[in-house]
């Protein structure tokens, strides 16, 4: 009897350890990702908290440790699609985008130098663009180019053939539908960062310098769409005093009634990399209550000692543009003393929260914030972290070795 | 042996525009007598590998060395069977995209690199495992509370025998004093009875689990896969064979009597959350001075936490804790009031559904806020409360104070390890085990010991059973590693392991000392007993060694010796300097990649070798680049100190304290302390290389060639 697998849906960090932490028992495992590459939201962040380290560094022992393990099967770019039977023996259904650029790409770049199409790059927050055929980012797992099919001129161009002397492209290729037998799935579908345009007051997407906290992390990033620098996106400069706005749409009923757990955290370390890079500028964070758990209090320590960043506990509750310099006025109350406060900044950041990543599946319930209950969960499917509550990089970790035991379960 | 050896030449990216293939091939064949020597503008296409997998049935080859890309891309095409060794030479990312094309020193540094690839294939066997007799496929859990009770069994489900060894009479731990617990249902908001009767009933289901109560361990000893298990239960010795250990010896609460700053021990009404836990359980929540009813409450949060003077650490369940008791206090008096004193309310997730529960309860009031002062009055405690949210001091009037005190870990020396290095697991801050606490929570450095649940870190009830179930993934996994024999985590399916020739040892102990993984016991003299099932195999033995006798098959002093060797070094006349760079595989190494990718430019005097660990470089090798003619020698490790990057947590320190003796080293050999230098770099500052590369050759070609050169 062959051996049975196990699939794990969700390519990010906590999809990819629950595939290696099966394989490396000894199963057989496959790991599908809807997007092209392996990484999820980790690798789109500049650094972690508290060791303020890069995600590629745990990644790439990852990586390692998928490329020498015969028992890990990817296909990037795929969805699941359906599950029939039960725990022991479901029969899945899953679906993989055309695959425009095969396995044999070089990464040579030259596709990309003839690619007359632009499209804007949702790796970096749509703060950039890149061309129709683009590598996802530097150290992309895969390391190979991919289409984006909604913008490439397929046939009525052909310049990246053309100019490929690997024959590594072929317009020609056809999504793909494959079916599994395997005893367990677990879902880790991870999350997206909550709709700031939804936050009437704080006015995203009208003015320019309101930010996200993920865009931040883009920003800060070697790799980012600025470099590294932190920049202004107004005019390019760097800013000199910057606010952050803490649960913008989190511990709200007419948004996300839930903590996410890891913004106050998140700001303190942008909090950090702005101090280390631009030593003039000023900050002022805006909060409910500081949230940094566990051993992460010293961190919070360092921040508090730091006499350019200023913690006000209070609610930012509008936030306006001074057309002239394209600051922002920051109409706030400070709860503690209850004075309403009224200033200028360069920048703003709003400190949005974790959404759970629904997927169209009929076995699976969730609650009314879009978190599965793992209680409602048929035997034999399962699910880790974010999918659950708002966790940090650590704690999904934690819980996605854990599932990794609940998959092989199903095998005995 | 000489081995039959096959070299592949890839022309494609660049490489065949940039540098003279056909000079490469003639190296392979003329220096190194190869069996045959490819070219090939595209080798990992089918056609390239299909050459390759030809020639190893019919050649009979023992090893390919394969002259193309970094080893990090095209894994798979370019494995083949087994027992062929497979050695990859970075001529893309690390000569030809970071280089100037045609260029005499970009080819000398194809040259070389190619040289010592060969050179390194010449000298590797490949690993034959190590497998110990009689493994053991049973797991032992340290602790019976809800953590131990809960990775016992999920092992047992997944088909494994447990021993669960608890220390008091009884499993359930503090759990069993709990009243009520925190909501884990849609929505949220309802408190629940504890969970842990239902898993103490359930425990009992399992025949695979030995359950040892009133016991202690009194000794550990061995290794994974054959850890001998000596306990005490009721004064009465036990023992037994385990493969792996899942460590849940849970926390302490603080010790409150330190709180004397909140009157803890002057006043009789005031009591820790955990006697309030009992009250409640006891129904029978009343004053403890006169066991009157108690009308009033005021919990004072962070009692202890979060402040340098006691945990500075915040331990993140005391908010949820309280707000819990504050509901359950209602429930039993509709009549009583709640204060709630805190710093910050920390409720993460859906526990933030029951903080909104109970803001809802006009009886319950919270507030930010110091509490400057305690007296007692008419039996009633006055508080004293400043900076609060009314902008002003307050003073409220209560029956009873509850002080929200944090945890602390148990003591991880209640193992009882039998090891050359302790017997406990060593400690990160705060005395909780040390770990890479974000990208590979697990990985405590008693290889085969895994900490879980409030031992490892600060947490509740539902972190502490997804704590469980991962340490336990993790204690299957290493059984079945170690059944195998191979390594794990981070060298997973590393087959190799330290081998040691003993009659030349001298006892110095530096491999039992150095390892950060505890992974060598020593005799009464000193010499050095290994345990392979132990080691990580990052080699940081191996580069302790003074005497050069520790070695991997496939890793070892001569490998590296004859790397070095390989490289052809110019005379001092040709103005060429050679500087020799170790860099860490796991940060470095990529780095050099990516920095090849981004085609950033750096000087072509540089011979890289990479190494497991920095930790790993060997003095010996340092001596042998010196007299070989380099005129230095770089080490480029990953980020030392207390937020350490190194994978094998202290390589790179040890490099820094090697260091120093090299500097004596040097200057008895009349050389400059400039020749060797230490760097760390991490895995994305790939920007940095270029810097570092040319301003270190500047140094070097500033003090001149190394006068060893002639010789």
């Amino acid at each position: 009897m062959p051996k049975k697998k196990i699939l794990v849906v969700g390519g990010g960090i906590s999809g990819i350890t629950t595939a290696i932490e099966v394989a490396e028992v000894g199963y057989e495992v496959v790991l599908i990702e809807k997007l092209p590459y392996l990484g999820g939201r980790v690798v789109k962040m500049n650094q972690y908290f508290p060791k303020l380290c890069p995600p590629y560094c745990g990644l790439e022992i990852n990586f390692r440790r998928i490329k020498q393990n015969p028992g890990i099967t990817i296909f990037t770019s795929t969805i699941i699609e359906n599950i029939s039977g039960s725990k022991g023996n479901f029969t899945v259904t899953l679906k993989t985008k055309p695959a425009f650029v095969k396995n044999n790409c070089t990464v040579c770049g030259e596709c990309e130098k003839v690619c007359p199409v632009e499209r804007t790059n949702e790796f970096n927050y749509e703060m950039n663009k890149t061309k129709a055929i683009y590598l996802p980012h530097e150290m992309a797992f895969p390391w190979k180019y991919t289409i984006d099919e909604n913008v490439c001129l397929k046939n009525n161009c052909k310049k990246c053939v053309e100019v490929c002397k690997y024959n590594a492209i072929d317009l020609e290729a056809t999504s793909k539908q494959l079916q599994l037998n395997v005893s367990s799935i677990v879902f880790a579908t991870g999350w997206y960062p909550y709709d700031a345009t939804k936050l009437d007051n704080m006015n995203f997407g009208v003015f320019p310098n309101v930010i996200t906290n993920v865009m931040m992390e883009r920003l800060s990033a070697p790799n980012g769409p600025t470099l590294g620098k932190i920049l202004r996106p107004s005019d390019n400069k760097e800013p000199k005093t910057i606010a952050f706005v803490q649960c913008a749409g989190s511990r709200d009923e007419n948004h996300l009634p839930y903590c996410s757990g890891v913004c106050c955290t998140a700001s303190l370390k942008h909090a950090l990399y702005i101090r280390e890079q631009l030593p003039e500028a000023k900050v002022k964070i805006f909060y409910i209550d500081l949230r940094v758990y566990g051993r992460n209090e010293d961190f919070l320590n360092k921040v508090e000692s730091d006499k350019n960043i200023e913690l006000i506990k209070g609610k930012v509750g509008l936030i306006d543009e001074n057309p002239d310099t394209k600051g922002l006025i920051i109409k706030a109350e400070d709860t503690m003393t209850g004075i309403r406060k009224k200033e200028e900044v360069d920048m703003v950041v709003l400190a949005t929260g974790i959404v759970p990543n629904k997927i169209d599946i009929e076995k699976i319930n969730y609650d009314n914030n879009g978190f599965i209950i793992p209680g409602l969960l048929e035997d034999g499917i399962f699910a880790a972290s974010c999918t659950k509550r708002p966790l940090d990089v650590s704690a999904s970790l934690k819980d996605a070795t854990g599932m990794a035991l609940k998959a092989i379960q199903e095998t005995k | 042996m000489n081995k039959k050896t096959g070299v592949y030449i890839c022309s494609g990216c660049e490489i065949g525009k940039c540098i003279d293939i056909d000079a490469l091939a003639n190296i392979a064949k003329n220096e190194y007598n190869t069996e045959c020597c490819i070219n090939h503008s595209f080798l990992c296409n089918d056609e390239g590998i299909g050459i390759i997998k030809k020639d190893i049935a019919e050649k009979k080859l023992d090893a390919v060395v394969i002259a193309a890309c970094s080893s990090r891309v095209n894994t798979s095409e370019f494995s083949f069977e087994n027992n062929v060794i497979i050695e990859r030479v970075n001529l893309r990312e690390q000569v030809v995209w970071c280089h100037p094309p045609n260029d005499e020193d970009t080819q000398m540094l194809a040259e070389d690199t190619l040289r010592m690839g060969i050179a390194k294939t010449m000298s590797i066997l490949n690993p034959e495992p190590f497998i110990g007799e009689n493994l053991s496929s049973d797991i032992l859990v340290i602790g019976g509370g809800i953590t131990g009770i809960t990775s016992a069994i999920e092992a047992a489900k997944a088909g494994y025998k447990i021993y669960l060894v608890e220390k008091s009479d009884k499993l359930g731990g503090w759990a069993n004093n709990l009243y009520k617990q925190l909501p884990q249902k849609y929505p949220y908001q309802q408190l629940e009875n504890p969970i842990i009767s239902d898993k103490i009933s359930e425990i009992e289901k399992f025949n695979n689990i030995d359950i040892f109560t009133s016991s202690e361990i009194k000794e550990i000893s061995g290794q994974p896969g054959m850890f001998e298990i000596l306990i005490s239960q009721n004064g009465k010795d036990k023992n037994f064979r385990a493969g792996s250990i899942v460590m849940a010896t849970g926390w302490k609460p603080y010790d409150a009597t330190k709180l004397t700053e909140f009157g803890y021990g002057r006043f009789k009404n005031i009591i820790t959350n955990v006697e309030m836990e009992h009250l409640a359980k006891e129904n029978n929540i009343i004053k403890p001075s006169d066991g009157k009813p108690v009308n009033s409450v005021l919990f004072i949060q962070c009692a202890g936490s979060r402040d340098n003077k006691h945990l500075p650490y915040c331990s993140n369940f005391c908010c949820g804790t309280s707000l819990k008791q504050a509901k359950y206090i209602r429930d039993f008096n509709a009549e009583s009031s709640v204060f709630i004193i805190y710093k910050d309310i920390r409720t993460p997730g859906h526990y933030e559904n029951f903080y909104k529960e109970i803001q809802n309860d006009e009886q319950i009031f919270l507030t930010k806020g110091d509490v400057v002062d305690i007296s007692e009055e008419n039996e009633e405690l006055i508080v004293t409360v400043d900076n609060t949210l009314f902008d002003e001091q307050i003073q409220i009037k209560v029956d009873l104070i509850v002080l929200a005190t944090g945890m602390t870990p148990a003591n991880s020396e209640e193992l009882n390890l039998n090891y050359r290095l302790g017997k406990g697991l060593p400690l990160l801050k705060y005395n909780f085990p040390d770990s890479h606490f974000i990208c590979f929570p697990y990985e405590t450095r008693r290889t085969g010991i895994y900490a879980a649940g409030a031992l490892r870190e600060p947490m509740d009830i539902t972190s502490s059973i997804e704590d469980a179930a991962g340490a336990t993934l993790k204690a299957i996994q290493c059984i079945e590693a170690t059944k195998r024999g191979e390594s794990v985590h981070p060298r997973s399916g590393d087959k190799s392991y330290p081998d040691l020739y003993l009659e030349r040892c001298t006892d110095c102990k530096r491999c039992t000392e150095e390892c950060p993984f505890g992974a060598y016991d020593e005799t009464e003299k000193g010499t050095p007993l290994p345990n392979p099932n132990r080691c990580r195999r990052c080699g940081i033995c191996l580069g302790a060694c003074p005497e050069r006798i520790i070695n991997f098959s496939d890793f070892s002093i001569n490998s590296i010796s004859s790397m070095i060797k390989a490289v052809n070094i110019p005379d001092e006349f040709e103005e060429k300097p050679r500087v020799l760079v170790f860099v860490c595989e796991n940060d470095a190494y990529p780095a050099f990649d990516m920095a090849g990718f981004k085609r950033l430019q750096y000087s072509a005097y540089v011979r890289i070798i990479p190494v497991r660990c920095i930790g790993s470089v060997n003095n010996v090798w340092i001596s042998d680049a010196l007299s070989q003619g380099f005129d230095g020698i770089l080490q480029i490790g990953c980020k030392p100190g207390e937020n350490y990057q190194c994978h094998f947590i202290n390589g790179s320190e040890l490099t820094e304290k090697r260091g120093e003796n090299i500097s004596e080293t040097l200057e008895k050999m009349m050389l400059e302390p400039e020749r060797i230098k230490t760097e760390f770099l991490e895995i994305n500052e790939y920007h940095r290389i270029p810097e570092i590369i040319n301003d270190y050759i500047e140094i070097i070609e500033d003090i001149g060639p190394n006068p060893f050169k002639e010789i």
